[in-house]
């Protein structure tokens, strides 16, 4: 009997540590990293080696304790003629393992303390960044400079659900990175917008929660240009493995002209607002930013999740006057999930979107919805 | 009409009477272990769920929705449903036995404590039926998530909470009461089994903390529905708030949840080294230390939330500090194995390993400890795995141990002890597989309660999940051992079932009697 | 004592304590909450309405304090600092306005919360006036230049020279509807 179950054991093992080549096989970029990253970062290379000593530490003590304990149940077990002492109380070797544990302990918090003190330097700043947690991505806002946008994952559902094969970069890409110059020091201001979420760059060492009216401050600063892929770390709902973090850290003259670039765009963009889109322009981009930003909650067919998230097809809103529509994207509606969109999306996506709903799945309510109307609907009352 | 408890012959009516209202020790010790047995199966088919979701990336098998719910329903039904309740029931069962007592102080009480769990377990299970869903805010349950954002089913789920935490406080109580009152003439406190000990710290950290859950839960109520802002910013509240109530039950918590399972180890080591546990007023006083640390060291839960610094400071240094303690029981159990007698039957396995593995958890438990660290750690899967290895292969390993141990003074029958050691090592080797790589994903940068993931972290996580398969394999095993010993087991009488084995409870025949002790025994 | 006679005192002990544990929770530990949030800056919350006693102004000092402005969740409101950041001197009074605007057709009810970066100096960064002392109505469609008057200690820690301000507004018009919520 034993014999047969040790004969299975071996077999599952061996079974189960050859799987994973199997699994490589199919995708390619998967790793078995073991170890923190060292990041490039002072605070995320204190981390690292303050967890490294503490690995080694652990490391020592525990192969002195079970190496011992093996030992013990080799030489002194009873099928070897052992005979049991009687002995079970002795004050100086309790008293020795008490003592040197918690002066290793003690040891141990000087360069814990250290450490720490590095993540808590927050002070005096370059750049100042507002990063706000919402359900599901990241807002990045260059404080000062005028320059705000959505961070959403660019992973399509038709990957997530299998429909499509897999990208080299699934799930940890994003509509718009966060970029940022090398050689400055960053703080970031976290807060959320709904509920708790916590932006994590493990390159950079930072993870700050994002909660809702406080503000958390982190910050980073590198020499070391890359893209840098983070996630948030704060369960918020269905969407929590759904808003990566991406981080692109330019040379400052890269920097400089990108950031002159958005503020470029922003202003062009204001000075195009008046254009006037046709029906089939607003439909393709209203499918692509419903498949971006609503088909979350209420599903790519329209309809809704029953009792959690209402349907859009044959909804008396998108069927109903456009003012109430663009009501509600603009305004949210207070005391449900449904936001305020006014700040996550452009004129010009709201006003696909909303025409996308109004004429999708069968609604064919025929209006046309331009971005002037919204901007109105926002400036206007 | 029979003498003795109702049994199946007697009718399934008197068999139903006697189960629902009896105020024996022995019949509530059992109702509470298959109770909590039942429930760890629940909890362990949501595990399955999970880890099969997670055998690759891409959602295959489930919704994101529905993949909260089941981490926040794995998450409670083992910590309250199971966990909690094995240790209650293996605290009826044994302590009146181990001072001499002939039933526990409060009987009718007792029944009480029991019979609302079945009950506020039906209420949480049925929410995942209700529309909107069941709790999907995990069982740490913060808020707004849990309070502005929480599905219907919220108010059902505070409702059993509150049952729960009733249950437990109650069956605190009784167990305090029997150990101050209720030991046998010549038993001091200093000559009290060690399992007895840790119950009764335990038990008085339950009474002190339980209610403070129910505040954080009444709190998270009348925010919900009666327009409070406890946890929300725009009435002048703070969710953090929230935080901080919750871990100052929640930290108490986790060791509620270990300190019977050092009480178990304590037991059955010494029976198994023939030799009488090492240091026991130490023992004593450590179980004490690491209770009284406990309350002083919630806040390392939330080591991102922005503490000031010295707050941050202060948290991890009463952290660190708890490691001394429990290493002082972790060098007591090997020096009482050392220069022992020593035999592996399948109680001493799961108690070694516990040793081994617990202390395993208690290493990356250190290292959690360390602020600066944690910032790379919270929230990832290797907090996951660290609470896996001091809950599942600390408590469940003691809890099984406890079975494999008492199951002979229960029912007077053997186990098979090859059956027993073959589940010992598929549960083993399940449990390291399914976990040990969890402290890599976590590393690697995979955080918790993610429902899928990117490719990189996909190797690990089909590891993982083989492994979960295969100790969820040995937990029927152990199912099967045990009804095939009930049913089927060698029949013993022997007082003392284990050669090493020292008590009041290896006085008495097994099975044990119905009632026993009723005249106090002589102890010296 | 008798056996049952000690149970009993167990028990009135134990249940005592444990009502003295839940109302711990709910009665006292949000208010040592808010306190220990006051004294160690928390959340970078900052207090109450001061009143200004020492008028001594730190001319050699500069200060730059940015303004961030956050809507909360469904807040539809238009909600901006008038002027991106100032530099001031420590213990010189300044004004600067927050532009609110309520772009809907209802008649609305605000509550702004600040936070202050760096979290430990909130203690030093006084508010004589603020919009976010009292709730903000606004009547659908209107707008409003909401006030802050504030002053930063002299005694801001040496080695600070920038701080950042955020407020949040949060939609209360419910709340601020209902009684019961009041109490």
């Amino acid at each position: 009997m034993l014999k047969r179950a040790k004969a299975l054991f071996l077999s599952l093992l061996s079974l189960v540590v050859s799987l994973p080549a199997l699994g490589s096989a199919v995708v390619e970029t998967s790793t078995r990293q073991l170890n923190m990253p060292q990041g490039v970062t002072e605070v995320s290379q204190a981390a690292y080696d303050i967890h490294m000593i503490m690995v080694w530490v652990c490391t020592v003590i525990g192969v002195g304790v079970f190496g011992f304990m093996f030992y013990v149940m080799y030489a002194h077990r009873k099928s070897r003629g052992a005979v049991a002492e009687n002995f079970h109380e002795n004050l100086v070797v309790e008293l020795l393992w008490t003592i040197v544990p918690t002066i290793i302990l003690i040891v141990m918090a000087f360069p814990a303390t250290t450490a720490l003190l590095k993540v808590y330097d927050t002070d005096n700043p370059d750049i100042e960044i507002k990063v706000t947690g919402y359900q599901w991505k990241w807002q990045y806002e260059y404080l000062g400079e005028g320059v705000k946008f959505m961070s959403e994952l660019r992973t399509s559902d038709d990957e997530v659900y299998g429909r499509e094969p897999k990208g080299e970069h699934y799930l940890r890409e994003v509509t718009e990175p966060l970029v940022l110059p090398a050689g400055k020091k960053i703080r970031f201001l976290v807060t959320g917008n709904d509920v708790i979420h916590s932006w994590w760059v493990p390159d950079f060492g930072v993870k700050r929660d994002a909660v809702p009216g406080l503000f958390t401050a982190g910050w980073a600063k590198t020499d070391k240009p890359g893209t840098y892929v983070g996630e948030c770390t704060e369960l918020c709902g269905q969407g929590h493995a759904f808003m990566p973090v991406v981080v692109e850290v330019k040379e400052q003259a890269e920097y400089d002209a990108w950031l002159a670039n958005k503020k470029a765009e922003a202003v062009e963009y204001a000075s195009t607002i008046g254009k006037e889109w046709t029906a089939e322009e607003l439909m393709t981009k209203g499918e692509g930013v419903y498949l971006q930003s609503c088909a979350g909650c209420h599903q790519a067919d329209g309809n809704g999740i029953p009792g959690v998230f209402p349907a859009i097809k044959g909804s008396p809103i998108a069927l109903g006057p456009q003012i109430g529509h663009i009501a509600v994207l603009i305004d949210g509606v207070p005391g449900s999930a449904m936001q305020s969109f006014a700040d996550q999306l452009s004129e010009v996506n709201i006003a696909a979107v909303i025409h996308y709903q109004r004429n999708a799945w069968g609604n064919d309510v025929g209006d046309v919805t331009q971005p002037i109307d919204v901007l109105n609907y926002k400036q206007s009352k | 009409m029979a003498h003795g408890p109702a049994t199946l012959a007697d009718g399934w009516r008197a068999y139903i009477s006697r189960w629902v209202f009896t105020t024996n020790h022995k019949d509530i010790g059992t109702l509470y272990l298959w109770f909590s047995f039942a429930m760890f199966l629940m909890g362990g088919a949501f595990a399955m769920v999970i880890r099969a979701e997670l055998f690759q990336p891409g959602m295959q098998l489930i919704r994101p929705e529905f993949f909260n719910q089941m981490t926040t329903m794995h998450g409670l039904v083992m910590v309250f449903g199971a966990i909690m309740p094995a240790f209650v029931g293996l605290a009826n069962w044994m302590i009146p036995l181990m001072i001499g007592a002939p039933d526990m102080a409060l009987p009718r009480m007792n029944n009480l404590s029991f019979w609302i769990l079945p009950f506020a377990f039906a209420i949480l299970t049925s929410t995942l039926f209700m529309e909107g869903g069941g709790p999907n805010f995990g069982w740490t349950f913060y808020a707004p998530l849990s309070t502005t954002y929480a599905p219907e089913s919220v108010n059902f789920f505070i409702f059993a909470i509150h049952i729960m935490g009733a249950s437990s406080i109650m069956g605190s109580i009784n167990i305090i009461a029997t150990v101050m009152n209720m030991r046998a003439p010549g038993m001091t406190y200093m000559k009290m089994p060690l399992f007895v000990w840790t119950w009764v710290i335990t038990a008085f950290l339950l009474v002190a903390v339980m209610p403070v859950l129910a505040g954080a839960v009444t709190m998270m109520l009348m925010d919900i529905n009666f327009g409070t802002s406890f946890f929300d910013a725009a009435g002048g509240g703070d969710p953090v708030l929230f935080q901080h109530v919750f871990w100052f039950f929640g930290h108490p918590e986790v060791y509620i949840i270990i300190l019977p399972a050092f009480g178990v180890v304590s037991q059955i080591i010494p029976t198994f080294s023939r030799k009488p546990l090492f240091g026991y007023s130490s023992m004593v006083y450590a179980t004490a230390a690491i209770a009284f640390l406990s309350f002083v060291v919630w806040a390392h839960h939330m080591f991102t939330v922005g503490m000031p610094i010295a707050g941050e400071l202060y948290f991890m240094y009463a952290t660190m500090l708890i490691a001394v303690p429990t290493g002082v029981k972790v060098f007591n159990w090997i020096t009482t194995m050392y220069k022992g007698s020593l035999t592996f039957e399948t109680p001493m396995l799961f108690s070694i390993a516990f040793v081994i593995l617990f202390t395993f958890g208690g290493f990356t438990g250190l290292m959690l400890s360390i602020a600066a660290a944690d910032m790379q750690y919270h929230d990832t899967y290797f907090v996951v795995a660290h609470f896996h290895y001091v809950m599942v292969a600390g408590a469940v390993f003691s809890g099984t141990a406890a079975i494999y141990y008492w199951l002979p003074k229960w029912c007077g029958k053997m186990y098979n002890e090859t059956m027993g050691q073959v589940q010992f090592w598929v549960a083993f080797i399940g449990f390291n597989i399914a976990f040990m790589p969890q402290h890599f994903l976590g590393l690697a940068g995979m955080p918790r309660r993610y429902a899928d993931y990117g490719l990189q972290f996909a190797d690990w996580n089909m590891v993982s999940s083989i492994g979960a398969f295969i100790y969820g394999g040995a937990q029927i095993m152990l199912l099967y051992n045990v009804i095939a010993t009930i049913r089927n087991g060698k029949p013993t009488t022997e007082e003392k079932t284990w050669e090493g084995a020292e008590g009041l409870e290896w006085t008495v025949p097994s099975p044990a009697p119905y009632h026993t002790f009723e005249k106090p025994p002589e102890f010296k | 004592m008798s056996t049952d006679a000690s149970n009993r005192r167990v028990v009135v002990k134990s249940l005592f304590g444990a009502a003295g544990m839940f109302a711990f929770a709910i009665f006292v530990l949000p208010p040592m909450y808010d306190l220990f949030c006051e004294i160690t800056g928390l959340g970078g919350k900052t207090g109450d309405e001061y009143t200004a006693v020492d008028v001594r102004v730190d001319t050699s000092r500069e200060v730059r304090v940015r303004f961030v402005a956050s809507n909360n969740a469904s807040m539809p409101w238009v909600f901006k600092p008038t002027k991106d950041s100032v530099v001031v001197h420590p213990g010189e009074p300044t004004e600067i306005t927050y532009f609110a605007h309520n772009v809907t057709d209802q008649d609305m009810v605000s509550q702004a919360i600040p936070s202050l970066v760096p979290n430990n100096v909130a203690d030093y960064f006084h508010k004589t006036e603020c919009f976010c002392f009292e709730n903000q109505p606004l009547a659908a469609g209107d707008q409003a230049d909401l006030k802050l008057v504030f002053i930063i200690d002299p005694d801001l820690p040496a080695g600070v020279n920038s701080v950042t301000l955020s407020y949040t507004i949060f939609d209360i018009t419910d709340r601020a509807a209902d009684p019961i919520a009041q109490l």
